[in-house]
């Protein structure tokens, strides 16, 4: 099976079991391409990977069905700014040069079917991605994308919700070649009040009946209490819309990053 | 008479109109999906449900709507008798209320006790308060600011029904952006939300059921052509297309029937400015293939698939995709789609107002214009008919705006001249 021997696939692995070897749940920081500019965004994403086990980088797209105003707005200013997809996929050539890291893309399928789906993932495979996240696609809509991905190297994340049924998430976790993605809320992507996790743990046993692929937890973790809740439950922590917003106020991301990162430690 | 829900072609076992369609949204709204199938499927065949929306159509919205035989018009164009399906006759105005009447009623047998809607122009906007006020539903409504503008009335009319109409400001600020909004308030309280869809677009099984829910104005056109011309046929039949509601409700019973026995079935699409012009909503000639609201479709994005402003003078067609199934009828040819510019739709409305003393939508104008360039080179035995998909108060105060614009330009008085 390609998928095992999928370069993306392995480094991702080792990440969270490094991770959980140290006694953590992965932190997986998000940041939207090309935010809050082409020029600012590589040294905030140095700031994220200092403290990060995989880095997640928002392919701005200009209708992001999935995510909440933050991440919206991000990515509605990365556009304005001129962040392309070949942009984006540039931009992590260039972490690549210094950090080993794994990094994925979270992106909407529009972008890859504009460009190309075989040369999307030749792209993001030459400049060292090491996989997909696609909040809009899920597993059975299209078949390729998977099969594409991990021909070049790439492993694919799709998304269960609280709303799933035990057949979808049998039908999604057994997709998921890095890691699957559960949404901890019945809702859009951003930082909110009373996250409250009461359906996530039943989630999680039933998804681990179907995979032995690391399962991350995301949407409303927005401070070291909540990402430690989550580290409790789940192998890995995605944080995105507290870091946008951190940005957007001109507040201290390295120490934020610090604080989430220490959250995940259990 | 007892309403019966149409048996057209279904959608593959992934949502899909030959490559066109399939179900691209967040997981979480799968099961939803699943299960509005589930109770679509289940209520077609339901007795109960299908005499309470009859009774609805009937005595609520007024149908049947009248085919009417547009003899000024005919006799102005010169050829193909001009018959006009009278959708601005419906109750709100428009062909929305059809399907808006049958997802609330849907959306009640659910269970749910609130319903969503997106509008652009308003229509679909005003239909869904108005079936969510009849049924005792708590409705929202997303329009974008830019439409809420050029629409004040119809915005004051939701408002009066009852309903929540919240502004719309990202993106371009129009229909599109405010289905993105529609979808995302879906996505957070799909457990006890009901979005009521305007168009066929949209994921699985929407573009199918609206196309069942709209295909009453194409059934009643064949019997009612039946009872005036002798034949339930007509040559031509030609409807504006943004999303394509109105238009797949007036194909989808002709659509379907063998080669050599179909009408040419035209959509005319909004050019805006032109075609070449990038102003425009013409999906199909200015489009390529991509994904937006769940659905592969012919769609207006760059060459990185980030999708592009549309533009029409009517809030109803600016949207920049069309639906699966019009992209089937396109690309194996079962329906025609052509672009007509906004100041040809502005001559159109002007054309049918002066003629037939019908102010039609500037949406049904784009067809009303091509119909009367088509008809000369038919005969009189011919017959065109044209989907009238609303009425045109809602375009008054725009109209008027546009009309001084053109008025005020040099050398543009004797433009608006028409003569019968």
């Amino acid at each position: 099976m390609t998928a095992v021997q999928s370069r993306g696939v392995a480094r991702i692995r080792a990440a969270f079991d490094n991770a959980r070897a140290e006694g953590r749940a992965a932190f997986i920081p998000f940041m939207t391409a090309g935010y809050p500019s082409a020029t600012e965004f590589p040294a905030l994403a140095d700031d994220l990977l200092a403290r990060a086990d995989v880095l997640e980088v928002g392919l701005p797209y200009s209708d992001p069905l999935g995510d909440g105003p933050t991440i919206q707005r991000a990515s509605e200013q990365a556009l304005a700014d001129g962040t392309s997809t070949r942009g984006t996929i540039e931009l992590v050539r260039e972490l690549r040069t210094r950090h080993d890291t794994p990094i994925v893309i979270m992106t909407y399928v529009n972008p890859i079917y504009a460009v190309g789906p075989r040369e999307f993932m030749r792209l993001s495979q030459e400049a060292g991605v090491d996989g997909l996240i696609l909040p809009d696609l899920p597993p059975d809509q299209d078949l390729e994308i998977a099969d594409l991905a991990a021909e070049h190297g790439l492993a694919v994340t799709f998304l269960i919700a609280p709303t799933s049924t035990p057949e979808r998430i049998k039908l999604v976790a057994e997709a998921c070649t890095g890691f699957l993605y559960a949404v901890s809320v019945t809702g859009v992507t951003g930082a909110r009040e009373g996250t409250a996790l009461g359906e996530v743990p039943a989630m999680l046993e039933l998804a681990r009946q179907h995979t032995d692929v690391p399962i991350a937890v995301g949407f409303g973790v927005k401070d070291a209490q909540t990402a430690h809740e989550v580290a409790l439950l789940a192998d890995g922590v995605v944080v995105g819309s507290a870091f946008i917003n951190a940005v957007h106020e001109g507040r201290d991301v390295p120490a934020l990053a610090k604080k989430l990162a220490d959250g995940c430690v259990r | 008479m007892t309403l019966t829900l149409p048996s057209y072609p279904q959608p593959d076992e992934r949502g899909r109109f030959g490559r066109f369609g399939g179900r691209y949204v967040p997981e979480t709204l799968i099961p939803a999906l699943d299960n509005l199938d589930a109770a679509y499927r289940e209520a077609k065949t339901d007795p109960a449900f299908l005499n309470e929306l009859e009774r609805l159509l009937r005595e609520f919205v007024g149908r049947p709507s009248g085919l009417y035989l547009a003899e000024r018009l005919t006799r102005h164009a010169g050829g193909a008798k001009i018959y006009l399906k009278r959708e601005d006759q419906n109750y709100t105005g428009a062909h929305k209320i059809n399907n808006c009447l049958a997802q609330a009623l849907l959306a009640k047998r659910m269970g749910k006790r609130r319903v969503i809607a997106e509008t652009g122009a308003g229509q679909h906007g005003v239909a869904s308060a108005t079936a969510a006020a009849l049924l005792g539903l708590d409705c929202v409504v997303y329009m974008g600011v830019e439409d809420m503008r050029r629409q004040e009335l119809n915005v004051f009319r939701m408002r009066l029904l009852g309903a929540e109409v919240i502004p719309v400001t990202s993106g371009t600020s129009t229909l599109k952006d405010a289905t993105n909004e529609a979808i995302r308030d879906w996505v957070t309280n799909v457990r006890d939300t009901f979005y009521i869809l305007g168009s066929v677009v949209g994921p699985h099984p929407y573009p199918a059921m609206v196309r069942d829910f709209q295909s009453v104005i194409g059934e009643e056109t064949k019997w009612q052509l039946g009872e005036l011309e002798g034949r339930e046929v007509p040559d031509v039949i030609i409807a504006c297309v943004g999303g394509g509601s109105n238009a797949i409700g007036i194909f989808a019973p002709y659509a379907y029937l063998p080669e050599g026995q179909r009408p040419r079935l035209i959509g005319t699409e909004a050019a805006g400015e032109g075609v070449d012009t990038g102003r425009h909503a013409a999906s199909v000639a200015g489009g390529r293939i991509g994904v937006l609201h769940g659905a592969m479709m012919y769609l207006l994005h760059d060459h990185e698939g980030q999708i592009t402003p549309p533009h029409s003078i009517s809030a109803g067609l600016d949207y920049p995709g069309i639906g699966p199934e019009h992209c089937l009828y396109s690309e194996t040819g079962v329906a025609e789609y052509v672009p007509v510019t906004d100041a040809q739709a502005l001559e159109g409305l002007q054309l049918l107002t002066r003629l037939e003393g019908i102010i039609p939508a500037l949406e049904s104008a784009h067809a009303i214009y091509h119909a009367v360039q088509l008809a000369p080179s038919m005969s009189p035995d011919q017959i065109i008919v044209v989907n009238l998909s609303g009425r045109g108060d809602k375009d008054v105060a725009e109209v008027m705006r546009l009309l001084a614009k053109v008025e005020d330009a040099p050398g543009n008085a004797e433009r608006q001249e028409v003569r019968a």
